[in-house]
């Protein structure tokens, strides 16, 4: 029978109560103010529509062409032509950092060519690729593809790269399987860093997008925005404006509820502190 | 399970480059024995424990468990370390059985975690523990798998004199219950006095000196004299055993 040798009193500490507060508000303190200031220069007359519609009749234009059918169909195209970049670029660069990260022989056979290529603007592709692909959706889809795909590539490259040795150590004193290593101890710890990377480049995604679809496209938000501008209709320019704004904090969102997902160790660890 | 080994360190040695961190060292562990290597930093007494627990391979010589190679011997050995070294994305008790599904590796650690008082932490992630938790759950994690020979790079460097003093009470009731075979690599004197039955001084790239530990660990006088002797081999160069 094994007999326990009492060292301190064994107490988990508490769990803190979640309490709700001004605090919460005050995110979005600036922008509710900025849209309330915004109607009533409209209202009043200080802001010309020529110049600045009201927030009023941005809004109004959205319902307007949410009800034709035009926005949410430029939008689903928009949203898809993103997530599918995305997933092509985010997911070749997760594959090249990950290689790269784990073998020295692909570090030395990979990672200069790499460094070089990102160095190039992506979007001083753009020529090249409305040469090679047209202006159809392979076009835009590579883009962003190409512009995602660095900063997934550089996270995962460094995240594994800068995993604590005496970790890896550890693991091997146990007797880990390579795979086991893996999983639990390099991945675990180059996931915050990855994740960055993904954040990184969903704001990549957007900006890439809207260039493209400015540029080159007859559907999608950037192409509604250009027509448009062409016919001066100010609440729609400015509608695709907000409507960038808005996909882009989801995507932000997103993006820190897989942190919030994936990394809670690291919130709880200092909650209890 | 393998009988408890004894150990056998046959001229072994180890350079980096031009530098020889160890030059010949050479002697025996016996089957349940808890021996400490004391020594001035850089004195090799890691190094030579990392080449024990095969971290690091040897220049020159081997170390042999019950006369086989680590390689051919069924021996189970367990580090240590002076920093914890836990998963921080793991709960305690993962971090015991690194999620394994296994239920009878899952009833090993939570067994473990009820051996060194932690029961109501395994849920806990180690960021949420204090510095001596955190080291016996290094402890509990070092004794799964039923190991038979324990190797501790000092484990304990970091915490303050109280908790250092509990959790040296704690790895000796261990050790003495599962009867292991250990080896720790301390900077304190008195500690080594305190806990070994034997303690090896590392001094000039070998094994310099031996002193037997006291007869009786809890009696103060008697480790402070050991403690004073050892010291004494390791400042100047005279031996008094």
């Amino acid at each position: 029978m094994q007999k326990t040798v009492a060292l301190s009193p064994a107490l988990p500490p508490k769990p803190k109560t979640r309490s709700f507060s001004f605090k919460g508000f005050l995110p979005f303190l600036i922008p509710v103010l900025v849209v309330a200031i915004w109607q009533l220069s409209s209202s009043l007359g200080w802001l010309s529509t020529n110049i600045l519609p009201s927030p009023w009749a941005v809004l109004q234009d959205g319902v307007k062409l949410t009800q034709s059918g035009e926005l949410p169909k430029n939008m689903s195209i928009s949203l898809y032509r993103a997530t599918l970049g995305l997933v092509i670029g985010g997911g070749l660069g997760f594959v090249l950092g990950f290689v790269n990260g784990m073998s020295n022989t692909a570090r030395l056979l990979f990672d200069s060519s790499i460094q070089m290529v990102r160095n190039v603007p992506h979007l001083a592709l753009i020529p090249l690729i409305i040469i090679w692909l047209g202006i159809n959706e392979s076009a835009k889809i590579s883009l962003v593809a190409i512009g995602t795909m660095f900063p997934v590539y550089i996270n995962t490259f460094n995240g594994i790269r800068n995993v604590d040795p005496d970790l890896i150590e550890m693991g091997q004193s146990y007797n880990l399987s390579k795979r086991e290593l893996f999983q639990k101890i390099i991945f675990p710890a180059a996931l915050p860093q990855v994740l960055v990377g993904v954040r990184y480049a969903l704001g990549v995604m957007w900006t890439t997008l809207i260039v493209a679809e400015t540029i080159s496209a007859n559907s999608g938000i950037g192409y509604m925005s250009t027509n448009a501008e062409d016919f001066v209709d100010m609440e729609t320019v400015i509608l695709c404006i907000v409507i960038y704004a808005i996909l882009g904090k989801i995507s932000d969102l997103v993006a820190k509820s897989f942190e919030t997902l994936f990394l809670d160790w690291q919130t709880l660890g200092r909650s209890s502190k | 399970m393998t009988t408890k080994p004894e150990i056998t360190i046959d001229h072994i040695g180890k350079d980096y480059g031009q530098i020889t961190a160890l030059g010949d060292v050479s002697f025996n562990i016996e089957p349940g024995e808890f021996l400490a290597l004391v020594g001035m930093s850089g004195g090799g007494k890691s190094t030579l424990l990392r080449m024990i627990a095969g971290l690091e391979t040897p220049t020159r010589g081997q170390v042999l468990f019950n006369h086989e190679t680590r390689e051919d011997s069924a021996v189970v050995i367990r580090v240590m370390f002076q920093e914890d070294r836990l998963l921080p994305w793991m709960t305690v008790l993962d971090n015991l059985s690194f999620k394994s599904h296994d239920a009878q590796q899952q009833a090993e650690a939570k067994k473990l975690l009820h051996l060194v008082d932690l029961d109501e932490y395994a849920q806990q992630f180690p960021n949420q523990l204090s510095g001596g938790q955190k080291q016996r759950v290094a402890l509990a994690r070092a004794l799964m798998s039923h190991p038979q020979v324990l190797l501790l790079d000092e484990p304990l460097g970091a915490l303050d004199a109280l908790t250092r003093r509990k959790m040296q009470d704690l790895i000796l009731h261990i050790c003495e219950q599962q009867q292991l075979t250990t080896i720790l690599v301390t900077h304190d004197v008195n500690e080594a006095a305190r806990m070994a039955d034997r303690i090896v001084v590392m001094k000039h790239e070998t094994n310099y000196a031996e002193f037997n530990g006291p007869t009786d660990r809890h009696d103060a006088g008697q480790v402070g004299l050991v403690a004073e002797d050892v010291l004494d081999a390791i400042l100047h160069d005279k031996v008094e055993s």
